[in-house]
């Protein structure tokens, strides 16, 4: 199975260095786009000099934004999944394994999400924001019919169909990368399941932890949650996106190179 | 009570379409936001245009009707002046995107020139 792991990295140059030699040194049979949102510092660079691929954004897109660059390549370019992968440190790379069995197996699902309440390590919120995760967790588990209890992780694998669907709609606004994706994929029909994940401290950046910050989380995350179940569902995945074309294209031209070498 | 049929059914359209337009995605979550709230003013208004009479006594406006002219006048100069700053922001955006097409030309055009001067030295 060919895996791409997608890392989305906005001013990250700090920890990206050791957190890509971690997932090399972890999973090296897995090939890594990091796709660089914009950054003002050195991300491109730092991840360039470990010898992963690295897609550069002119300017910053959101997370949502780059989340679907990434799995349009991982489309064009024939992987079977896609795995997103916090550029942060915060997701242990032997985790993947966890993640990528998930999408295998007689109770195959199409999306794996690796969620931290599930059991496993000791991540806590409290007060509105956990509040809100609640209320992200009943209603998506709801719609799934099965229980989702971290829906705003950015631990998550995904199989070719679903990768179709995120290629073609991945919402920028804020939650839409976490939970309007989601309820848009469970909305389509695809198969959702969880699987506990330890998560580490971050390490770079600090949790806000401001009450004023987690009331209005609360009432944007009821927002988005109320658009995401009654929006339209946009059409389903088409058949090979133009970035298909343009890199059926290239290949060709890479052949053509590699045999004039 | 005609005025009100007017002002009730305009106010219903209207939420009608922000919701639609919500529904199918054209309108992002930041404007949804604000036109809700400005759907939300809208229709009770229509329903008793009246209503604002005693608060436009308050603060010194002869009638209701006119507190709400001049409310949606500054509504509406507010969001002219918000989305002159989006067009702003996205030819900004166009123009770093028309400069990197640009390098990308460069770039795509080096690369051909390199790989006919290799097919050249393999011959």
């Amino acid at each position: 199975m060919r895996v791409l792991v997608v890392m989305p990295a906005w001013n990250e140059a700090r920890g990206l260095a050791a957190v890509l030699r971690e997932l090399r040194e972890v999973r090296p049979d897995v090939d890594v786009l990091v796709v660089d949102d914009g950054s003002a510092d050195r991300t491109a660079e730092v991840a360039r000099a470990s010898g992963v691929r690295v897609a550069v954004l002119p300017y910053n897109l959101g997370v949502g934004g780059a989340m679907r660059l990434g799995y349009r390549y991982a489309l064009a370019h024939g992987y079977d999944a896609a795995v997103q992968v916090d550029a942060d440190g915060q997701h242990d790379p032997a985790q993947l394994a966890v993640l990528l069995d998930g999408l295998a197996g007689p109770d195959a699902a199409d999306l794996v999400i690796g969620a931290r309440f599930a059991g496993a390590g000791s991540y806590r919120a409290r007060g509105p924001r956990r509040w809100a995760m609640r209320l992200l967790s009943a209603v998506v588990s709801r719609l799934a019919g099965v229980r989702l209890s971290d829906t705003t992780s950015g631990f998550r694998a995904c199989n070719r169909a679903v990768m179709a669907h995120f290629a073609a709609f991945y919402p920028v606004e804020y939650l839409g990368d976490t939970v309007e994706s989601l309820v848009g994929v469970v909305r389509r029909g695809y198969r959702v399941r969880q699987v506990p994940v330890a998560m580490r401290p971050r390490a770079t950046g600090v949790p806000s932890t401001s009450p004023v910050k987690a009331a209005v989380y609360l009432a944007r995350a009821g927002l988005v949650l109320a658009l995401a179940v009654t929006r339209r569902l946009p059409a389903p995945p088409p058949g090979p996106l133009p970035a298909q074309a343009a890199s059926d294209a290239a290949s060709e031209a890479d052949r053509v190179e590699a045999g004039a070498r | 009570m005609s005025l009100s049929i007017l002002t009730s059914s305009i106010g219903i359209v209207l939420l009608t379409v922000i919701v639609e337009l919500l529904r199918r995605h054209r309108l992002r979550e930041k404007y949804a936001v604000l036109w809700m709230a400005i759907g939300a003013v809208v229709v009770p208004l229509g329903f008793c245009p009246r209503a604002l009479d005693r608060v436009a006594g308050l603060v010194g406006v002869a009638s209701g009707v006119s507190l709400v002219l001049f409310g949606g006048f500054v509504l509406l100069l507010l969001v002219c002046l918000h989305l002159s700053w989006e067009a702003s922001r996205l030819e900004e955006k166009t123009r770093t995107l028309a400069e990197e097409v640009a390098l990308l030309r460069v770039a795509v055009g080096e690369a051909a020139e390199r790989r006919a001067a290799r097919q050249e030295a393999a011959r």
